[in-house]
């Protein structure tokens, strides 16, 4: 039994891999053939950027358990730490690709370290008041960025919290973050490719760590917090861990989407991103990394499709959201699905089990 | 002097918080949910005031009262068709669903009244009052918002202690399907909660228009989230906690923006609940929750 499950799961994840290179080469071809239209090319970034931010945010949401609304501050913390790492870079490596590969990297350790400090106190809540903290830390994180300037000179890099004035750089300095208009004169470092390199990896990282002694920790946590504990796991531990891997992958995808622009602001990583990001999560399914990544590419696609109604496109995007929601919770429409599922495999049992673990109690 | 005036106004915004926070924290208590679209109501009770006044030419009252009805019949229908076939659920399906009705709400607001802001006339009935020979100055509209902060948070005690309605709703906060079981019929009492709370919305959206004349289709969504925090801030399930919670941040607000910095008074007001929530876990006046094994 044991070790049909865990085929069961290789062969799982072995689709989730196959299924995201298939979809690379799919796009490649398609570029290539120049059936891509401009809006859609210039969304690929932001699209692996927002399945990183998904299947990251799905390690604290459904694996973990917890509800948190301030993810998309870790993006804006890894964003501006990646924007500088590419700007202090510029004059040293050549080469674009390992300056993006590095300011990445610097990306995410920022944001594990902004995921360490604030993991300290948020993990000591729970529920709904741990979910308000994330939020007020993802507010908090917006508020600050959008009142600091720091600039580069010969002198080295320069901090001020009242204007670009008062950062005296010597001549030939510039600036690279200048408060509410944000990060600007980025050089566009990203690429589709490095989008589809960053996803591999996230996923490497987040279903190796579910399959592990540590992944199965953290569910144990999530699934009874006591009866864990006097397993002798160590709660806190694992739940740190949960949550600062998901900080550091949204940190890197950060860096991604903002080294995509030339200008990126503060307010672009706001609660409404937090929230779209969680909405490929719940959309794609508690724990599923491949439904997160499929819910991230369709919604982030979905609204591209709809401008031919222009006007009502986002009312259309709002009310397929509250349609979807309202039928994957439909008794009625679960059973036939169960139903339909258990002709062809016999195993409804099975598909009922799995979808009990849907909650977030 | 200077200090004092600081404060009614902090006072006097936190009323516009705990207002709507009262709204989120009833709809917590009894349905169990976040309604992030509660700020949006608030949006709809602006645009509301501002059709009856400015193209109807209604008087303030009237115009009120209007967009209160309004509120109270969209927060119904809302509750009818998005969150009542979720009772059962999972906590974050209604969440994502009250999030497509916020975004629903935005952009209908956006279609009928378009993204250009609108200015709104107050509907404060009395002016500036001066005190101390013009040295302490209190604007009409603050002290008509405190004094209706006031007279609401009575009202609703009053509905919520007194009659046999709040008394339903005491019962299904406490324990669903023992007020069921009771003879407590639970859709209505939720329904009946949805109405009194997107009532208060439209005030508070009248209000918050008297206060800042400038109406978009975003304008509820910051107040929104504010407001969520006061009522976390207070204990979110608890009426009193969420007056204490509303003022509290309404004057942390005011006064961080007076003589710590504009800019970072967002900031600053988030600070002090994840401060506060460090220190009391569950809301200044929140319930212990007991951890059974």
């Amino acid at each position: 039994m044991r070790r049909l499950f865990q085929e069961k799961t290789t062969r799982n994840n072995t689709v989730t891999y196959l299924m995201v290179i298939a979809a690379y080469v799919l796009m490649q071809l398609l570029l290539s053939g120049g059936h891509i239209s401009s809006a859609l090319q210039g969304q690929l970034v932001p699209i692996t950027a927002y399945i990183v931010m998904a299947v990251s945010l799905n390690l604290t949401v459904g694996v973990l358990g917890e509800l948190s609304l301030g993810h998309a501050g870790f993006m804006s913390v890894g964003a501006f730490s990646g924007v500088i790492m590419s700007f202090l870079l510029e004059s040293q490596i050549a080469s674009p690709g390992l300056r993006l590969l590095l300011s990445m990297i610097i990306g995410a350790i920022v944001a594990g370290i902004f995921g360490f400090l604030i993991g300290i106190p948020v993990m000591r809540l729970q529920g709904d008041y741990l979910a308000i903290v994330t939020l007020a830390f993802g507010e908090i994180i917006k508020n600050v960025m959008n009142t600091i300037y720091i600039g580069l000179d010969a002198e080295g890099l320069k901090l001020s919290m009242s204007s670009s004035a008062a950062l005296n750089l010597v001549e030939g300095g510039k600036t690279i973050i200048n408060g509410p208009m944000g990060a600007v004169g980025i050089k566009k470092l990203s690429t589709f490719t490095a989008g589809f390199v960053l996803i591999l990896i996230t996923l490497f990282i987040v279903l190796n760590l579910i399959n592990s002694r540590a992944g199965r920790a953290i569910m144990a946590v999530r699934d009874n917090k006591i009866a864990a504990e006097s397993l002798g796991i160590s709660v806190w531990r694992y739940r740190m861990m949960a949550f600062i891997t998901s900080a550091t992958l949204a940190g890197a995808a950060g860096a991604l989407y903002a080294l995509n622009y030339s200008t990126v602001i503060a307010r672009k990583f706001d609660f409404n991103t937090s929230i779209l990001v969680l909405v490929f999560v719940v959309l794609g399914g508690m724990g599923n990394i491949r439904g997160s990544i499929i819910a991230a590419t369709i919604l982030t696609v979905l609204p591209e499709v709809l401008r031919a109604f222009n006007d009502i496109r986002m009312l259309a995007y709002a009310v397929i959201l509250i349609l979807v929601m309202l039928a994957r919770n439909n008794a009625r429409l679960k059973r036939l699905f169960g139903q339909i599922k258990g002709i062809f495999t016999r195993q409804q049992a099975v598909v009922n089990i799995e979808e009990g673990g849907d909650s977030l109690d | 002097m200077a200090f004092l005036s600081y404060l009614i106004s902090g006072i006097s915004l936190g009323s516009i918080y705990a207002i709507i926070a009262l709204g989120y924290t009833m709809v917590y208590g009894i349905a169990k949910m976040l309604n992030f679209a509660h700020g949006d109501v608030i949006m709809v009770g602006g645009y509301m005031a501002y059709m009856a006044t400015t193209e109807f030419g209604w008087s303030p009252l009237p115009s009120t009262l209007f967009a209160m009805a309004v509120c109270t019949l969209l927060g119904v229908l809302i509750e009818q068709f998005a969150y009542k076939p979720l009772r059962r659920a999972p906590s974050l399906a209604v969440l994502i669903t009250a999030i497509g009705v916020s975004y629903f709400l935005q952009n209908a607001a956006l279609l009928l009244w378009s993204a250009n802001p609108k200015s709104f006339t107050s509907v404060v009935p009395f002016g500036t009052l001066r005190l101390f020979d013009g040295r302490l100055i209190i604007s009409g509209t603050a002290m008509f918002t405190i004094i209706i902060c006031i007279v609401i948070i009575v009202g609703l005690s009053a509905i919520v202690h007194r009659t046999k309605v709040g008394k339903a709703m005491r019962a299904v906060s406490e324990d669903r399907d023992a007020a069921q079981l009771m003879g407590v019929s639970v859709n209505r009492t939720i329904s009946t909660t949805f109405a009194i709370g997107s009532a208060l919305a439209a005030i508070a959206g009248v209000l918050l228009s008297s206060a800042y004349p400038i109406l978009m289709p975003t304008s509820g969504a910051m107040p929104g989230i504010k407001a969520f925090t006061a009522a976390v801030f207070g204990g979110i399930g608890s009426i009193p906690g969420a007056f204490l919670g509303g003022i509290l941040l309404g004057i942390i607000e005011i006064l961080g923006k007076a003589y710590i910095s504009t800019q970072l008074s967002d900031a600053i007001v988030f600070a002090v609940l994840i401060i506060i929530l460090l220190v009391k876990p569950t809301g200044l006046l929140g319930r212990k929750v007991l951890v059974k094994v």
